[in-house]
């Protein structure tokens, strides 16, 4: 099979939410002791999920070492975990959770409900810098009534609640401070760990589940894309978790000594707009610079033929995805046309505050060319990330801004008009507040795919492309997840040729 | 009677300099790092959090505090030599520090030594064989070293032992640092090769030049005069006089080595001082950026301070002086 077909058939064997993550015909075929050496862009800066860890963690964490009472998995399902079984009243504010009985953290203590509630209490604490603590604030309560069952109470319906549980790691209660250490119930234990460098996880012997298939996981990491590129073709890493430098794929697509595959990503590069000032409070405007982008060249000069366009902030894999790339085309002509009818004939001029990192520079030139030719002028103006996050994030202080999202289902960002983007629809709030009190899946996938055809038709935003989620491994290693969900990066199915 | 006490005079006021350096470098890093736009609290948070939380973290890091209060405080904590615990990774920053320069230190002294190694005997033929074609490409060569980047230097090198050679690593660190030993001093070759070409380059010139003050010197002429072969006179008398300047030259050579791992660090992707300052400059994290800073510049000052004692022991003449330069 070529690289292409194998691609496609990962692709679609994602897309059908059945990706084996451990193929258990050929358990011989691989050494079970064998070290899987990952390489990776995204370091945790410390080893707490709640204490500004960054993305990296979860890649690390997520799954490995920590479970959580529901997962998240590759296909993106929500799945019960540490969960046995579990009931909902019938208005929708109490849930009773069965905890599986068996299971043990690292340290041996046996998980109890006491474990689940100190777990749920550390994101939603004053302390906390999860960026999901505000998903949990409709919790209320946290009742214990024996050890193995955990009963919440909501203050309104919360249909996401299982789900928004798959990120709350269950981590023992007597574990005070994990910014260094851990003590989680996962198939790893933490090994070695070398700030700047690399961390190592070894197999738990004594999980209580399905054993991992490796005896050792090494994340090894790096600042800079050739750095990673180099340590893959020099046999130093077996997998690059999701690779960053498009010019670098030639390398390996065409060499049959690697694999390359492309998963479905959550990640989207957008234009954000501050709605709130002129000439971008015009919906006629916001329209007009999304008909004057030529998305699919934009995406092709960056990716070639990898990543997606999208119509709007949802990508495929979230259930209320819909096709919308047909709502605001590629088209010059109308562009002009609704900027004349929006009162700016002669073009506007707008200043483009563009992080100083790959690939924002990029796309900020691009669009200062595209949007000459309708007669607006871009100023592109470079900060840092951090300077970013205070100017736009905190202070709301700018006309236009390119940054990535990375999250899965954050279509709920248009439902706060105090977002720093400053959208606000009415109609979508309601429809998006409404959608997390649904009764049913269906309900909420219905009303969320009405405020994804909204925030399309109003160009609340300019979603330029979604990046492609691209993992390389050497051709001996197999069973690693092809999908970037949430930056998890399951590693117990990994399998070394032997 | 005098050499004692001019000794004991030289010395407070070398410490002296030194303190009052360290204040200096302190006051200018403390108020450089503020005027920077962002908050390190910034780097705890994400899209998402809401204005109770980053209003929480930015009193954990104490950045809400008025300037006057955070510098009082981090010059009552420095006094202590207490350099604090980072804001992101919350790891003791001196501890840090001592995994860094696990890396930086070896990588400094062994690339300056294997820089030294090359410079001292290419120089000294690059001085008395100046009329021989190989004397002068020495030197045309050294010239082209000055002139390349230290990091482009570097991934030419990766290219080519790492990359097509296969000889040795393109970057990274082994997990257990110096206790996998082997590993440790493979993975340590290029980037040592790379910091050392780069400094053997400026330190050739001069050698060359000193090398050429000595030859053209009275007391080789006189020796030679009494009889002395001119590579005995070089040794006996040359070496000794030559290594004046070129000692005060290796100390801000050694300087500047240090400064150079700190680039190779990066292509590298080793997990030195380096790279956790880089890190540390793209987060605000400021006990991360003033420790390293503080222990770098320390070391800078130490390195200068020994090249003159150094100094002082090789030639009588200078002894005298309480204030040597």
């Amino acid at each position: 099979m070529n690289q292409i077909s194998i691609r496609r058939a990962l692709v679609a064997a994602a897309l059908l939410g059945s990706v084996a993550v451990a193929p258990l015909a050929m358990a011989q075929d691989y050494d079970a002791n064998a070290t899987i050496r990952i390489g990776s862009l995204y370091e945790p800066q410390n080893l707490d999920n709640t204490a500004g860890a960054g993305q990296g963690i979860n890649e690390a964490f997520n799954g490995n070492v920590y479970e959580a009472l529901f997962q998240l998995t590759d296909a993106g399902t929500v799945e019960p975990k540490l969960v046995d079984s579990y009931t909902n009243s019938e208005d929708g504010l109490t849930y009773t959770f069965k905890l599986k009985s068996g299971v043990t953290f690292h340290s041996g203590d046996p998980l109890t409900a006491a474990d689940v509630k100190y777990s749920i209490e550390r994101v939603t604490a004053e302390a906390s810098k999860s960026s999901r603590k505000k998903s949990l604030s409709t919790i209320t309560g946290i009742e214990t009534p024996d050890d193995q069952t955990v009963v919440i109470t909501l203050s309104a319906r919360s249909i996401s609640l299982p789900y928004n549980l798959s990120y709350v790691w269950i981590v023992n209660d007597k574990a005070t401070d994990i910014t260094a250490t851990e003590d989680g119930t996962g198939p790893y234990t933490l090994g070695e760990w070398r700030r700047g460098s690399a961390l190592a996880l070894n197999r738990n012997d004594k999980y209580w589940g399905t054993a991992a298939t490796n005896g050792e996981v090494i994340y090894t990491y790096f600042t800079d894309a050739t750095a990673l590129n180099n340590a893959l073709l020099t046999n130093a890493v077996d997998v690059i978790t999701s690779v960053q430098s498009p010019d670098s794929l030639a390398q390996f697509s065409g060499n049959p000594a690697y694999k390359v595959t492309e998963g479905a990503s959550t990640t989207k590069e957008i234009l954000a707009y501050n709605d709130r000032v002129a000439p971008f409070d015009n919906v006629k405007v916001r329209k007009a610079l999304a008909r004057a982008t030529d998305k699919a060249k934009l995406l092709n000069s960056i990716w070639g033929d990898y990543g997606t366009l999208i119509g709007s902030f949802v990508p495929p894999t979230d259930p209320w995805y819909v096709d919308l790339t047909g709502v605001d085309p590629y088209d010059v002509e109308s562009a002009k046309a609704l900027l004349a009818e929006a009162g700016y004939p002669d073009g506007f001029e707008f200043t483009l505050d563009t992080p100083d990192y790959d690939p924002h520079p990029i796309v900020a030139q691009f669009l200062q060319a595209e949007y000459a030719k309708v007669g607006v002028k871009v100023n592109i103006n470079i900060i840092t990330a951090n300077e970013w996050y205070t100017k736009i994030y905190q202070e709301k202080n700018f006309q236009a801004t390119l940054q990535e999202h990375v999250n899965h289902r954050d279509i709920v960002f248009y439902g706060n008009p105090d977002f720093y983007w400053g959208y606000n629809n009415p109609e979508v709030v309601k429809l998006i507040a409404d959608s997390e009190a649904a009764a049913t899946i269906d309900e909420q996938t219905a009303k969320l795919t009405e405020a994804n055809k909204l925030i399309a038709e109003d160009a609340a935003s300019n979603w330029l492309y979604l990046y492609p989620q691209i993992v390389v491994s050497a051709a001996n290693v197999s069973g690693y997840p092809v999908n970037g969900l949430n930056s998890q990066f399951f590693a117990y199915g990994i399998q070394k040729a032997k | 009677m005098r050499r004692p006490r001019s000794i004991l005079t030289y010395l407070l006021r070398r410490f002296a300099i030194l303190l009052l350096s360290l204040l200096i470098a302190a006051v200018v890093l403390f108020v450089l790092l503020r005027l920077l736009p962002g908050d390190p609290a910034n780097a705890l948070l994400g899209v998402g959090a809401t204005e109770a939380q980053i209003a929480a973290a930015r009193t954990q890091v104490g950045s809400d505090q008025p300037l006057l209060t955070q510098f009082v405080s981090f010059v009552g904590n420095l006094a202590r030599f207490d350099l604090g615990t980072s804001f992101v990774s919350k790891a003791s920053v001196l501890g840090e520090i001592g995994n860094r320069l696990s890396v930086t230190v070896p990588l400094t002294i062994l690339g300056f030594l294997l820089a030294i190694a090359i410079a001292l005997p290419l120089g000294i033929i690059a001085a008395v064989k100046a009329d021989r074609w190989y004397g002068a490409a020495i030197s045309i060569v050294s010239q082209l070293g000055i002139a390349i980047p230290v990091f482009w230097l570097g991934i030419l090198i990766v290219t080519i032992f790492a990359i097509n050679l296969r000889l040795f690593p393109s970057g990274g660190f082994p997990l257990k640092g110096w206790t996998s030993f082997g590993e440790a001093a493979v993975a340590l070759a290029l980037p040592v090769l790379t910091v050392a070409l780069v400094i053997a380059a400026s330190l050739l010139r001069y050698v060359r030049s000193a090398t050429q003050d000595v030859i053209g010197s009275d007391y080789i002429r006189t020796a030679r005069a009494l009889g002395s072969g001119f590579t005995e006179a070089l040794l006996r008398h040359g070496v000794r006089n030559g290594a004046v300047p070129v000692i005060s030259i290796l100390g801000i050579e050694l300087a500047t080595t240090f400064l150079g791992a700190v680039v190779v660090e990066k292509v590298f992707a080793l997990p030195g001082l380096g790279s956790m300052l880089l890190l540390a400059i793209q987060q605000r994290d400021y006990p991360n950026v003033q420790g390293v800073l503080f222990i770098s510049t320390l070391l800078v000052l130490l390195i200068g301070f020994a090249a003159d004692l150094l100094q002082r022991f090789i030639d009588p003449r200078l002894r005298g002086r309480a204030g040597a330069p």
